[in-house]
């Protein structure tokens, strides 16, 4: 008897799922356990293993499908078996999932560029700029399909905004306005291509999950902002010598601790100190948390993810500096678990190798505050026998939730971070 | 051309048909020697003669049955309800044996009726007087409708519901009845089933049928005057069979719908309607369909409360003006 399998729900807040790839095709045999794609999820990239042994009879979601939670994916039964047809393919759909004609997102990028409809085509209506769907009159639409406007990103005149048939009309008669990405008013490069294809990008889970994550965080969390300035030579020469060391020891394929690293022991050791700050604000009460998890940060092509280092508080610098780069791997090859990018209590996010002075970071919910790390600068300083000398400085931004914490908690937790980076030998002990 | 009012427009479509086929008769209360109710048959038992012009007892579902069961063996009975409203009482008769002979004997029999009389309100006449059961009649299959707004077509509409061969009711209105326009004194009909473009226009379609097509011509001249719109408003004229395509093209040509009745707007006539533009002719909205009815509670007593109850050229006007935002 063929058994149908499903996308299955992954994480708690999953609802729709995008195969990655196949590793089996139509026909093979597979065993329990083996692994037979790779679905991404809102948080991560998920080894999607065999439950049901058998003969691969049908695989009903092509690699790059993006498919609501509970789709068909596969059927396994016996060899020569008919594949059954999904009752309801699309029937199953959660209510939170996104239409099921989300285009098939190709491997290679992970983004899809919609190509505008062509004309005469019925055009999917397509989400604003803000997420929210425009409004546009069914003549409008098919207005704008005859001549080729994108209806969707004209400004419209009737209730609610809604893009009726003068907006239309208005944007064909004026061509040389710019009213929307299709029609662009400056002169074009000499070589007649823009600096990317017009069109709007399919979005992914992660994508989704950073856009509802950090608005929620941004219109929720009463944030304010404080910045302190760091001597970061003493922190630089540690660093070098102890690499230095490390290399000699352990040859090439010797530790070398980042600055980032030190960064984050230095927090984990600061909040010990001021442990005010590893809170979490639980609606009616302040939840103090025990362990300090320290997420943090690591850029990806097409996005951000928030792995997180476990018990912090209790690791050694070296034991944080290979947990970081261990998980940096798993982020970058999207095979970071879901509980590995849960359960923090506390966020840094550095954007110092890029040259940024300094910055601050919305707040990763449910953490008191995030600790923003700007670039070490060499500039003029003056020093305890107040010359003006060449010192090494580094901007620390700290985004605190009000709720949980006030300023002066803050700044407390800042003089102990400041302290700890500008006196590093402490953090070897 | 003559000038007639809508109550002669009436009287002359009966006398015509009563002159060319000597089976059609005239019964109802007061149609022969009181000259009917509302002065609709007057003269016409002079005339015809009371074999052709009957009196009838008080006794709607008693005459209405009479005329079915005369329809039935070929005779052509154009019975005057009093009020529409008084329908009720025989309904059994209106719409179960006159709406199914015809399927039931399998095409043997027909039932060529006519029933006709007033069917509005506006007149102060109560909540028990002032039905528009045009929506309820032409929710069955097998009963024909039609709503006459002017002399012209109570005329046309007559004489076509009186030689067509199924149950033909025509809705009359009693403040229409002295409404004056052109007629011809020749032989014509109006089909049933044909809509007709009282008023061409660019901006917006009122879709309209009876009195409600007079109250949309007057509010889209106030429209074209104060707010510079060009409205085109089509008389349905026929409920059943409806002129879906006459509707369409004007929602192609304006592409913004406002749908007017005098019946109430639960089930009423312009629901219909309102599915038939979404279905047919979705991709040519520019705006939702709005709708313009009586205010939805039974017939109101208080005469100035009546007037806001039933549309208005005002209230036209401003439901109009939501519709071309």
């Amino acid at each position: 008897m063929a058994e149908i399998i499903d996308m299955p729900k992954l994480s708690d807040t999953m609802s729709v799922g995008t195969l990655v790839k196949w590793n089996v095709k139509e026909g093979q045999e597979v065993a329990f356990g083996d692994i037979l794609g790779e679905v991404e999820t809102d948080k991560a990239t998920m080894e999607l293993s065999c439950t049901v042994p058998g003969t691969v009879l049908k695989i009903y979601a092509a690699a790059g499908a993006q498919l609501p939670v509970g789709a068909p994916i596969l059927a396994v039964g016996k060899k020569g078996e008919k594949a059954p047809e999904p009752s309801a393919p699309a029937a199953k759909e959660s209510p939170k999932a996104p239409a099921a004609a989300t285009p098939p997102i190709p491997e290679t990028t992970g983004v899809a560029c919609v190509p505008p409809a062509p004309a005469g085509g019925t055009a999917p209506s397509r989400p604003a700029a803000d997420g929210t769907r425009a409004k546009v009159s069914p003549y409008a639409r098919r207005m704008a399909e005859k001549a080729a406007l994108n209806a969707s990103a004209l400004s419209g005149t009737g209730p609610g905004g809604r893009v009726v048939a003068r907006d239309v009309a208005a944007a064909a008669a004026a061509p040389a306005a710019p009213s929307g990405p299709v029609n662009v008013s400056v002169p074009p490069p000499a070589d007649g291509k823009g600096v990317q294809t017009d069109g709007d990008l399919a979005v992914g889970g992660m994508r989704q999950t950073i856009a509802r994550r950090l608005l929620e965080s941004k219109v929720t969390v009463p944030h304010f902002y404080l910045e302190v300035e760091v001597d970061a030579a003493p922190l630089m020469a540690m660093r070098e010598s102890i690499n230095r060391r490390l290399a000699e020891a352990e040859g090439k394929d010797a530790l070398k601790l980042s600055v980032n690293d030190f960064i984050l022991k230095a927090s984990a050791e600061a909040l010990r100190q001021v442990p005010a700050v590893n809170c979490s604000w639980a609606g009616t009460s302040i939840r103090q948390h025990g362990a300090v998890h320290l997420s943090f940060g690591v850029a990806l092509d097409d996005g951000l993810v928030t792995p997180v280092i476990r018990d912090a508080h209790a690791k050694s610098l070296r034991e944080i500096a290979i947990d970081a780069k261990t998980l940096i791997g798993k982020a970058r090859a999207k095979k970071l678990t879901p509980a590995e990018m849960s359960g923090s209590t506390f966020t840094v996010t550095n954007l110092g190798m890029y040259g940024v002075s300094g910055f601050f970071g919305i707040i990763n919910v449910p953490n008191a505050a995030i600790l923003s790390v700007g670039a070490t600068v060499k500039k003029p300083v003056v020093d305890a026998h107040d010359r003006i000398v060449v010192g090494q400085r580094m901007t620390l931004g700290l985004s605190g939730d009000h709720r949980v914490i006030d300023g002066a908690v803050a700044a407390q937790f800042l003089q102990a971070l400041k302290k700890s980076l500008e006196e590093p030998t402490a953090m070897l002990i | 051309m003559a000038v007639m009012t809508y109550r002669e427009a009436l009287r002359a479509a009966m006398r015509e048909e009563l002159r060319r086929d000597e089976n059609v008769v005239l019964m109802g209360e007061e149609v022969a020697q009181f000259n009917g109710a509302y002065k609709v048959t007057e003269g016409l038992l002079k005339e015809f003669g009371p074999k052709r012009v009957v009196d009838t007892p008080i006794s709607e579902a008693g005459f209405i049955g009479l005329g079915i069961g005369a329809s039935m063996l070929g005779i052509r009975p154009v019975m005057e309800l009093m009020f529409w409203s008084f329908s009720y009482v025989a309904f059994d008769q209106i719409v179960n044996n006159a709406g199914n002979i015809r399927y039931m004997s399998g095409g043997l029999i027909n039932c060529p009726i006519v029933i006709r009389g007033p069917a509005n309100g506006g007149t102060n006449v109560g909540a028990t007087h002032s039905h528009t059961p045009e929506a309820i009649l032409a929710s069955h299959p097998g009963i024909k409708v039609v709503c006459p707004a002017t002399p012209y077509d109570a005329k046309g509409l007559m004489k076509a519901a009186i030689r067509d061969n199924d149950p033909v009711y025509v809705m009359e209105n009693t403040i229409l009845y002295n409404d004056k326009g052109e007629v011809p004194e020749d032989d014509y009909v109006v089909p049933l089933g044909v809509a007709d473009v009282k008023r061409q226009g660019e901006d917006l379609t009122i879709v309209a049928h009876g009195r409600a097509v007079i109250t949309s011509l007057k509010a889209a001249e106030i429209l074209e005057a104060e707010h510079g719109v060009s409205v085109e408003v089509v008389d349905l004229r026929s409920i059943r069979p409806l002129d879906e395509e006459t509707v369409l093209a004007s929602v192609r040509k304006t592409h913004r719908v406002l749908l007017v009745e005098e019946n109430k707007p639960f089930c009423g006539v312009d629901a219909q309607i309102a599915y038939l533009i979404q279905s047919r002719a979705f991709d040519e909205l520019d705006a939702p369909i709005h709708r313009v009815s009586s205010v939805d509670a039974p017939q109101i007593y208080c005469k100035r409360l009546e007037d806001q109850q039933i549309p208005n050229p005002a209230r036209v006007v401003a439901e109009a003006l939501k519709v071309l935002a």
